[in-house]
């Protein structure tokens, strides 16, 4: 699925040359459930939006199927985006000033879908992540967990292939990690998703099925 | 309701409104200065044509060598020239001439004072208006018409002037009308019988009291005023109505070369003024115009820049979830032309509303609302919004997804 061949990304910041990642080779099966670990600065999340096409490596080649991604055109880099990867990011990044479900239906407005059918898929994800009755809620209105699952829901939208996930619990109590990790594993098991997830708690590791160690923009095992 | 880039523009202008205030302030005020000014001129410029109509002659054909003060002052040795012009010129169907007045006059003596006998053709016998008054006029219209905040309109009123104009309609070959003052030198009536060069006349009217030459004028019957004078067949001057817009286009040429001996101006040189107000105005509108344009386009590439600078994370987030660059400058794009229709309808608005509140103070003049001026007012904001965001919006698309990965 994911082939990845003499990966190298070195970021140039005021003449500093930081290596965030070096010539990294490895295969990604579909329906796997990988956990990318490593200290912090070890190059986990340059190598995780490296497999989603947004981040030119300064050498080696990622390939998605038969696709090589960086010889791909933006616009055709953008579609592999929207269609095949769903992103979870820390961070939630949801559009403040739209409700769940308008959140929700981000990746489909890019489709040339039918309005009222984008509506009812949305509203069945959020119904699904148990958020039926904050549809309409502002990001500002939920809570954190809430935030995530929703975040989760946007990721679903295009029913997509690969699920990239960058500590999706990181900002997190415990007990809500483990909510989220449950959908994580659901996803891969019941929807064979792929899923790829980037963490530096050991618990949250323990979850899937394969553990990459990174150190240094190197993977150690 | 259906979800789409619409909505999220409209979302988004609408959560960030304050700042959108601020952003469309350049647009808006540029354009209601552009359409207020606009409004008065235009409003002047029509003040000024009917005055001019009103005023009736403002071409006037004079003997080869004569100037205005030879007409006025119709000298005993005054030149003249063929009636017959009047023909020629009609014959000739130059377009913008409305109507010709050919007159004669001199300079006679009256029981020992000395007064000027016009000769004058009356409507009826030469199928145009009677500008008589024009020259008379002309001393107390052209300031106003030059300067239209001095407003002297109530003396002298449009039904007043027609009412006149009409009554010179018919003028006998032995009616004469009389100017006021000279009505009261001779001490005669309506009704009186005045003799002149040993022909008796009937005074038809006495003329109101103009303040002006003609206040010391007899009018006459142009051929009467001939056979009297010994000179027939020639007139001092023909003056002529002429269109504004085509005398701008050479329609003193096309006279010139019709009548190659006379010599052809325009009285008061009003129509120059006209002209040359106009074209500053225009320059002057032109060279606002450009300012605002850059001073807006500058002002709303600012705001746009700010609202890509604080969007980065979403515009990150957006297309890092397969949002390609032609939707982003979509949303951009939207966003810019929603500020460009708002602030274009909101300064026509503004605009044409001060317009109509300054310009009786401004102007001495009635303003009212242009209808043209909106369309104007909204492809040319349009112009400045999107000339200002189109940078920003080429920016946005390019911003680096990473960003997404900042903690917050
Ligand atoms: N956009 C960037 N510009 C410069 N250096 C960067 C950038 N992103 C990451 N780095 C550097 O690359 C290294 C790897 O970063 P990252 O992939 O975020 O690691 P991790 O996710 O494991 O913490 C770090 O040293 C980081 O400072
Ligand atoms: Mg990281």
């Amino acid at each position: 699925m994911f082939d990845i061949h003499g990966l190298t990304k070195t970021y140039t910041r005021s003449k500093q040359h930081v290596h965030a990642l070096r010539d990294i080779s490895l295969r990604i099966t579909a329906g796997s459930f990988v956990a990318v670990t490593g200290p912090s600065g070890s190059g986990k999340t340059t190598l995780l939006l490296t497999l989603g096409g947004l981040i030119q490596p300064s050498a080696g080649n990622v390939t998605y199927g038969d696709q090589n991604l960086y010889t791909l055109p933006a616009s055709q880099l953008a579609t592999f985006r929207n269609r095949t990867i769903g992103f979870v990011l820390q961070t939630f990044n949801l559009v403040p000033y739209l409700t769940a479900v308008e959140n929700v239906m981000l990746p489909m407005l890019p489709r040339e879908t039918n309005g009222m059918d984008t509506l009812r898929h949305a509203l069945d994800l959020l119904e699904k992540l148990g958020l039926a009755d904050r549809a309409t809620f502002l990001p500002r209105e939920l809570s954190v967990g809430q935030q995530q699952r929703v975040a989760i829901a946007r990721a679903l939208a295009n029913d997509p292939e690969v699920i990239l996930a960058d500590e999706p619990t990181g900002n997190l109590d415990p007990s809500l990690a483990n909510e989220i990790l449950d959908v994580l594993d659901d996803l891969n098991r019941s929807y064979s998703k792929t899923v790829v997830m980037v963490t530096h708690s050991p618990q949250a590791a323990a979850r899937a099925r394969e553990v990459l160690k990174l150190r240094d923009g190197m993977l150690v095992s | 309701m259906a979800f789409t880039f619409r909505t999220i523009v409209l979302k988004e202008i609408y959560q960030r409104k304050g700042r959108m205030v601020s952003g469309l302030l350049a647009i808006t005020l540029g354009i209601a200065v552009i359409v207020a000014i606009q409004s008065i001129t235009s409003v002047s410029r029509q003040v000024v044509a009917k005055k001019l109509d009103l005023l009736g002659a403002n071409i006037m054909v004079l003997p080869q060598g004569a100037t205005v003060d030879d007409y006025f002052s119709a000298d005993v040795d005054a030149p003249t020239f063929p009636e017959e012009y009047v023909e020629r010129i009609a014959a000739s169907m130059i377009p913008g001439v409305d109507n010709m007045s050919p007159k004669l006059s001199r300079r006679i003596e009256i029981d020992g004072s000395s007064v000027i006998l016009t000769g004058i053709l009356p409507a009826n016998e030469l199928a145009s208006k009677p500008i008589w008054q024009a020259s008379g006029l002309m001393g107390a219209e052209l300031a106003l018409a030059c300067a239209p905040s001095q407003n002297k309109e109530s003396s002298l009123t449009e039904a007043d002037l027609k009412a006149q104009r009409k009554a010179v309609d018919s003028l006998g070959m032995n009616e004469v009308w009389v100017g006021s003052q000279i009505a009261e030198r001779l001490r005669v009536n309506t009704g009186s019988i005045l003799p002149i060069e040993g022909r008796t006349f009937k005074v038809t009217h006495v003329l109101p009291e103009t303040g002006t030459i003609d206040d010391n004028r007899i009018f006459a019957h142009l051929h009467a005023a001939q056979l009297l004078l010994g000179i027939n067949g020639q007139v001092s001057n023909i003056e002529i109505m002429g269109c504004c817009s085509e005398i701008s286009d050479g329609l003193l040429g096309k006279l010139r070369n019709i009548l190659p001996d006379t010599r052809i101006t325009t009285i008061g040189h009003i129509v120059n003024t006209q002209i040359e107000t106009n074209t500053l105005m225009a320059k002057v509108a032109l060279v606002l115009l450009v300012i605002i344009i850059l001073v807006g386009s500058f002002s709303i590439g600012n705001y746009m820049w700010a609202n890509v600078e604080e969007r980065r994370r979403e515009i990150g987030t957006l297309i890092t979830i397969g949002w390609g660059r032609r939707h982003i400058y979509w949303l951009f794009l939207a966003k810019a032309i929603i500020l460009g229709l708002v602030g274009g309808v909101l300064g026509y608005v503004v605009g044409t509303v001060s317009a109509v509140i300054l310009g009786p103070y401004l102007a001495g003049l009635e303003i009212g609302p242009v209808l043209a001026y909106f369309w104007w007012s909204v492809v040319v904001a349009m112009v400045i919004s999107l000339a200002g965001s189109w940078y920003p919006t080429y920016r946005a698309a390019r911003i680096d997804p990473a960003v997404i990965m900042q903690e917050v």
